[in-house]
């Protein structure tokens, strides 16, 4: 070393190979997200594009279409989705708000791990199983029957349900509960009256999210609640029309009319799906920071 | 309590007040416990009920069901190596496309992208997940299924008809079609678990690399994939139970085939899509049993990959809360 060499800030070979390596991994990492918005985009624009055509005010307040005939609309779908998914949530909403209560304010460890597993299983079950089993249960040998449907979605609902209470009784902090029990106020009421309205705001966003997804399952009702009459029905003892399993139906159709009715319903469920979706969310964020605090 | 009952009751008032406190706590107990218990029933009662349905079917073809590629209603013969192979088939499709996917989008949500853009994207690729299965599935046979067969199917099979996998002509409806839409579907759930993992790495590591002179991809192979390999491994079989057990979504694509193929651009069949399709025209009780049976198959399958996602992250979890 005679002479300090003045110093150069031009990179050799190798640090502009790491760079460039460096480089591609970041445009491929941001390809992949642009690549998913972009698939998410066009699902949603295509079921757009063809549905919104068909949609009339008569498509949504008519009975179906009798078989090979034009017209018709799909009332009967509607409300018998929403008679099953109310069925659903009238099950799995008490059942998971009590069974998360249970798993974060009483719960001996020895009893919250299975029951944690169970919950965890539930929700990964497929949901076809799901509708085998209450076709098994309920169905077999005797007629279809709606309320056997909302108990198939109150089984994909309640892991759901239960899970997003745990996260915002758990959120509750933990001061307000050992003030409530300081001043002498009892366990039962202390979990009813200062944690409970705590996590109210959670637990209604949490469900909504799990009707969102209710509404849009099609396994645990093809078995369940799939023969259906074509008018608009409210008498769960019977077979309920909905829209997920008759866009089944219309989709695997030759007839190309019954495509177009396929994605004017797919319209109608995507809207309220992604619609309660987004809802939700900002609402359980907003939650969610207010008692993190 | 012990404080509260050692104070002397002055009054009857108190006295009636504990005692409703005791009964209020004890009911909310039992309720809450009930609850729970009923969770577990219902898993219980699931397992149940589709092994008891199996079992006609079992006694009938025990495990020789799982080798034999025979399925015919008629004559009441009944295997399931065609499922089981288009089950593997379909999945492995979805993992290779959608778990590289997944795994670039969460890198791109917790290292790279700027906060606002990071809140927008994330939301997106939830609403993803979000969408109805039959809604996609009606998008793959009517847009994606026309699209595939026209264009990238023919490329694919003059470009490299050599490989068997590209091999015979395509109709539309293909295990190719049937995987790459449960890559779609598997995208969004393995993204936002490897997303919470990767924001989970301490700052100081990447810090600590950055500072060394790694760039920013050294820096995220070197900590933060080398950090969380095994939650990137239970997220990945998170999202292989979910293609395995998708039902609906396939059964309006795959074509319904009843045979093995090499090509992926023929009609197959997976173990829950041939449920969807055949449970209702059933047409007598060894087939519903045989229905069942693939249902056990599947439940059997599925509770394993979760089980075995859920220890990884159990034990996962508690080295990581023992190296800290």
């Amino acid at each position: 070393m005679a002479a300090v060499e003045p110093l150069t800030l031009v990179g050799d070979g190798r640090s502009r190979r790491r760079r460039a390596v460096n480089r591609a991994a970041e445009i491929g990492a941001s390809l992949a997200a642009l690549a998913a918005v972009a698939v998410l985009a066009i699902v949603v624009l295509s079921v757009l594009k063809r549905g919104i055509g068909v949609l009339s005010w008569g498509f949504l307040t008519e009975s179906l279409p009798l078989f090979g005939q034009p017209g018709g609309g799909i009332a009967p779908l509607i409300v018998g989705s929403a008679v099953l998914v109310g069925i659903g949530t009238a099950i799995a909403l008490p059942l998971g708000v009590l069974t998360a209560l249970f798993l974060t304010e009483f719960a001996p460890r020895r009893l919250a791990v299975p029951i944690q597993l169970t919950l965890d299983l539930m929700s990964g079950l497929p949901s076809i199983i799901i509708g085998v089993f209450v076709f098994g249960l309920l169905v077999y040998g005797h007629a279809q029957k709606g309320y056997a449907g909302g108990f198939a979605l109150s089984i994909v609902m309640l892991p759901l349900i239960a899970r997003s209470t745990q996260e915002v009784l758990r959120l509750v902090p933990s001061v307000q509960r050992d003030g409530a029990l300081a001043l002498g106020v009892s366990r039962w009421r202390t979990v009813l009256g200062v944690v409970l309205p705590n996590a109210l705001g959670g637990i209604v966003t949490g469900t909504v999210l799990a009707i969102a997804r209710a509404a849009g399952e099609t396994a645990p009702l093809l078995f369940t609640t799939s023969i259906f009459i074509n008018t608009v029905s409210w008498d769960a003892r019977q077979a309920l029309p909905n829209m997920p399993v008759q866009i089944f139906i219309w989709s695997e159709s030759p007839d190309p009319e019954d495509h177009k009715r396929a994605w004017a319903t797919a319209f109608v469920l995507l809207m309220f799906v992604l619609v309660a979706s987004v809802l939700a969310r900002v609402a359980l964020a907003r939650s969610k920071r207010r008692l993190g605090q | 309590m012990a404080a509260v009952s050692s104070i002397p009751a002055t009054h009857a008032l108190a006295g009636t007040r504990r005692l409703r406190d005791r009964l209020g706590d004890r009911l909310l107990f039992l309720l809450t416990l009930l609850a729970a218990l009923a969770a577990v029933a219902i898993m219980v009662a699931i397992a149940y009920k589709v092994l008891r349905g199996a079992h006609l079917s079992f006694s009938a073809f025990g495990f020789g069901f799982l080798s034999s590629t025979t399925w015919d209603a008629t004559n009441g013969v009944f295997g399931a190596a065609t499922l089981l192979f288009g089950t593997a088939v379909t999945s492995a499709i979805a993992l290779l496309v959608g778990g590289p996917f997944a795994i670039a989008i969460a890198l791109f949500l917790s290292e790279l992208a700027p906060r606002g853009v990071r809140a927008a994207v994330g939301t997106l690729v939830e609403m993803l997940a979000a969408i109805p299965s039959v809604v996609l599935g009606l998008w793959g046979i009517l847009v994606m299924g026309p699209f595939l067969a026209d264009h990238l199917e023919p490329a694919l099979h003059r470009w490299f008809g050599f490989v068997p996998l590209f091999g015979e002509a395509s109709t539309g409806s293909d295990v190719f079609l049937a995987g790459l839409i449960l890559a779609i579907m598997i995208v969004p759930i393995v993204a936002s678990i490897c997303r919470e993992l990767f924001l989970a790495i301490p700052q100081e590591l990447e810090d600590g690399a950055l500072a060394l002179g790694a760039t920013r991809w050294e820096m995220v192979r070197g900590v933060v994939l080398s950090g969380s390999k095994s939650g990137i491994a239970a997220a990945l079989i998170l999202g292989l139970g979910r293609a395995l057990g998708e039902a609906i979504a396939v059964a309006q694509m795959i074509g319904a085939g009843s045979a093995i193929h090499g090509s992926l651009f023929t009609p197959g069949d997976t173990l829950a899509s041939r449920i969807a399709e055949q449970f209702q025209g059933a047409v007598s009780r060894l087939q519903i049993s045989s229905l069942f049976y693939l249902a056990a198959i599947l439940l059997v399958i599925g509770l394993g990959t979760n089980l075995v996602a859920l220890l990884i992250v159990r034990r996962y979890g508690a080295q990581r809360q023992g190296a800290a």
